[in-house]
């Protein structure tokens, strides 16, 4: 009863509503459109004067994306150093007595960050304590090992993104995977070698785009939001998976008790990619074509056209004769192939020894964060996936070393993903000057509010 | 399938006459559904023997005993039962009226006897209705608070997906700060001040610089569960005595009513934490649709030009909103730390937000609906720990797959057709 009248408004103003923003956003055009002028005038005179150029040059670059995106991962590191500082038994006892030597708070200070910094480095790029260079360089490849799913699955959020739907199913569209691809791989027997491989990567790929179409369909059909459809998605596709890891005779190691299936076979693993030494493997070669794809798909292929012209602004496509229900399907469906190789390359490269309903490794999550990072572009998703990677292989070993928790990655990777999503805030902080220019794809929604305001 | 869930709500839509009140069969395809479901379920995976039903404590005022039904037949005369029931609907839907509410009552509670008896026949142990009751209330506090923290925040504009950091943070603060004090009520407080803030963050960082909601609230959700974990391992597990060992509510039974069967132990012997529960849930309604500030809230959620017109303060109205919701959700965390267990555990909410989430979707945005749905899927849950204990055929995991298939075919508009506010997800900027 409660609800009749407030029901009724929403019935009726639903779609009125969103043409009334898009009404009013193109009044707000005068606004936009002075401010343009101005910039245009701006740039006009600055062409006079080669010094002012190089001034404008400079102003352009720290006002820029990659300034931001800069600004944020130090603060990160910064907020990231306080809560070493802070836990720091050293810097505990030296803070007890701050006022008669305070150099010694500041040594401990340096001591703890420093120390654990440096063990962050050698788990993640080059161990200098090694012997031998070919030892020295294990914590690059097992960089680059993490970073093939995180590229892999970012690069499904990713394209997911730029036709206007986020893929929070991640978690989902893994596991689903990782289950079809270790059923074929540990199921099927006989096969040789690369046949039983390419199987199973198929199987898996197949499975996570199914999953992904899922919510794509139930999006294009029902109007479903996408995000509580892939949140939803996840959790059933945990439970199922862990009913299947249950049961035996389904997926369950034969003679086990635990939930987890049986190693993976050789015929269906993805080959070392650098000897047996390292644990890297081939998946990081599909996750590296996976980025020439999905760039080639949104740059250069009339799908990847519609998909960015869909997440723009999905009136407009359908005006111009896109199926927008369809496209939705479509991406949805790259994107949980996506996610899928993410999973694949888990059960066939890294954890061959059988795996459980935790094999996402939370991945899923972190995939949207690293898409978020790289601006939901094919490159920049491969290098925040690098970094990421980086991250993961030096924390393990930071909490080796020097007892810190590995969550503090967490913590640091979220908080870069909060600052870059709000470059206001960023460059408040470091005093950046507010973009002049033109304002970049992502952010020009932002920045047309601002000007309007 | 496909022809009338789609535009077939229940109540008439703008396009049809104005006279006709659209009565859509949706409810008795449902009741079909699941009853041929259930028959074939029985059919399937007929069981031997009888099942056990106790439903009494010692402390009752007088014994009930326990009922011992033959499992099958149990089973089937529930069938027959929710077999007329569905008539009742098919009957009432011809007649262009709606299915009576008792009648799909009824029907769920005929399933849900018949299901138990089908389950536990056969098995020495008795299936406790009492444990099933309370457990089920007891799993339902954190999300039925956390729903309402949903159904705040997203009436006013602002999705919320961070219900689980806010869980998560409540039980966090609430083990610290009643570790230290000795006092849960203080344990209380914090994880109210503790989630107000998560909210504040993420109100922020939403209604201030304009980020994608949906974006800030995973990435919050990373961060707390990031932060908790941090500190619980370097700093908890340490000084577990000082830090990470509350005092806990302690039940209250109220006199007399305590003492009634079944309903006296299920109901009336319980912490504040749960007493307050349909307060808060009251107190939620009343303020969302029989007050100023509640019309304020719902305004900006739905039209927020049109509030600012009328000299509503949007953005101050949003702040506001999640920052209560915080606090409702925080006293949700607290659940977990100072009355479920004395102790903070890593990442110990374990999904709950995300239940909670489902069950404001799956009560369409009201409180009261919500806070219902809250208790369906605490129950769901709880029948799963219920149902091992007894030793049932049914997988356990697909229990708990329960709440969230529920919630898909509601918001793919098969159970009923979820909407939300107008305004969620929108950015507000005054002109």
């Amino acid at each position: 009863m409660s609800e009749t009248p407030d029901r009724h408004s929403a019935d009726s103003s639903d779609n009125r509503l969103e043409e009334d923003i898009e009404h009013v956003d193109a009044s707000t055009d005068p606004g936009l459109a002075e401010a343009l002028a101005q910039d245009r005038a701006r740039e006009e005179g600055d062409q006079e004067s080669d010094d002012q150029r190089w001034q404008d040059a400079f102003r352009r670059i720290i006002s820029g994306g990659w300034a931001v995106s800069l600004g944020a991962i130090l603060l990160a590191v910064i907020a990231g150093s306080l809560m070493i500082i802070v836990t720091d038994e050293a810097v505990q006892e030296a803070s007890a007595y701050f006022f008669t030597r305070p150099a010694d708070t500041f040594a401990a200070v340096g001591e703890a960050v420093g120390g654990a910094y440096s063990a962050l480095f050698q788990g993640a790029v080059y161990n200098f304590r090694a012997d031998t260079f070919a030892a020295g360089i294990r914590p690059l490849t097992q960089t680059l090992n993490n970073a093939t799913p995180l590229i892999a699955a970012g690069l499904g959020v990713a394209i997911a993104f730029r036709a206007g739907l986020l893929n929070i199913g991640g978690q989902g569209q893994m596991l689903m995977s990782a289950a079809a691809a270790g059923w074929v791989g540990f199921g099927v027997t006989g096969l040789p070698f690369p046949i039983h491989l390419i199987l199973a990567l198929v199987a898996g790929i197949l499975a996570g785009a199914l999953w992904a179409g899922i919510a794509g369909l139930l999006k294009a059909r029902t109007g479903a939001h996408e995000v509580i459809v892939t949140i939803m998605l996840n959790y059933v596709a945990l439970y199922l998976l862990s009913y299947f890891l249950a049961t035996p005779g389904l997926m369950q190691a034969p003679g086990s008790a635990n939930p987890k299936t049986p190693p993976t076979p050789e015929s269906a693993q993805l080959p070392p990619l650098l000897g047996e030494r390292y644990t890297l493997h081939w998946g990081f070669i599909l996750a590296l074509v996976a980025v020439a794809v999905v760039w080639w798909i949104l740059n250069r292929s009339a799908v990847g056209f519609s998909y960015r012209a869909v997440g723009e602004n999905p009136r407009a496509a359908r005006v111009a004769g896109i199926d927008v229900s369809r496209s939705t399907v479509s991406v949805m469906l790259v994107a949980g192939a996506l996610v899928g190789l993410a999973g694949v390359t888990q059960v066939l490269g890294t954890v061959t020894t059988g795996f459980g309903a935790d094999i996402d490794a939370g991945i899923g999550f972190d995939a949207i964060t690293v898409a978020l990072l790289g601006n939901s572009n094919p490159i920049g998703v491969l290098g925040a996936g690098i970094l990421f990677g980086a991250f993961k292989a030096g924390g393990s070993a930071m909490q080796a070393a020097e007892g810190i928790p590995i969550e503090i990655v967490l913590v640091v990777q979220s908080l870069i993903v909060l600052f870059i999503a709000a470059p206001p805030l960023v460059r408040a902080v470091f005093r950046l000057p507010q973009p002049g220019g033109k304002p970049r794809k992502k952010r020009s929604q932002a920045a047309r509010k601002e000007a309007a305001a | 399938m496909s022809a009338p869930t789609v535009d077939g709500a229940p109540t008439g839509t703008s396009d049809a006459p104005r006279t006709v009140t659209t009565v859509s069969w949706k409810t008795s395809i449902a009741l079909a559904v699941v009853l041929a479901l259930y028959a074939l379920l029985l059919l399937l995976a007929p069981r031997e023997g009888s099942a056990r039903f106790s439903l009494s404590t010692p402390t009752d005022f007088f014994q009930l005993p326990v009922y011992v039904l033959p499992g099958m037949a149990t089973a089937w005369v529930c069938a027959a039962v929710a077999a007329a029931l569905l008539v009742v609907s098919v009957v009432a839907t011809r007649a262009q009226r709606r299915t009576p509410l008792w009648a799909t009552g009824v029907y769920a509670a005929a399933l849900l006897v018949g299901f138990l008896a089908w389950a536990a026949a056969g098995s020495p142990r008795d299936l406790s209705v009492v444990g099933l009751l309370g457990g089920a209330i007891a799993l339902s506090v954190p999300l039925v608070y956390g729903s309402l923290s949903g159904v705040i925040g997203e009436r006013s504009g602002t999705i919320n997906i961070a219900i689980e950091s806010q869980l998560l943070a409540g039980a966090f603060t609430a083990a610290v700060a009643g570790s230290l004090t000795n006092s849960p009520w203080v344990g209380l407080l914090a994880a109210m001040i503790a989630a107000a803030l998560v909210g504040l963050v993420l109100a922020v960082f939403t209604i201030t610089y304009r980020v994608n909601q949906i974006i800030v609230g995973v990435v919050l959700n990373v961060l707390v569960i990031g932060l908790t974990s941090f500190f619980y391992s370097l700093v908890l597990v340490p000084n577990t005595e000082t830090l990470n060992s509350t005092t806990r509510f302690e039940q209250i039974p109220i006199p007399f009513l305590e003492r009634i069967p079944v309903v006296g132990p299920v109901l009336f012997d319980q912490t504040i934490v749960v007493y307050l529960m349909p307060v808060v849930v009251f107190l939620v309604w009343y303020g969302l649709f029989r007050t100023r500030w509640g019309l304020r809230l719902r305004a900006v959620g739905e039209h927020p030009r049109a509030a600012d017109t009328v000299g509503i303060e949007v953005l101050r109205t949003r702040y506001r909103a999640l920052l209560i919701a915080g606090a409702v959700g925080g006293m949700g965390g607290a659940f977990y730390t100072v009355v479920s267990i004395n102790q903070f555990g890593r990442e110990m909410t374990a999904g709950a937000g995300f239940i909670a989430l489902a069950a404001m979707i799956f009560g369409k945005w009201n409180p009261v609906r919500a806070a219902l749905a809250g208790l369906l899927f605490g129950f769901a849950t709880n029948l799963q720990n219920v149902l091992s204990v007894v030793g049932s055929p049914v997988p356990s995991q697909f229990m708990l797959m329960l709440p969230y298939v529920v919630t898909l075919f509601a918001v793919a508009g098969l159970v009923g057709r979820s909407r939300p506010p107008a305004a969620l997800a929108t950015p507000y900027t005054k002109e």
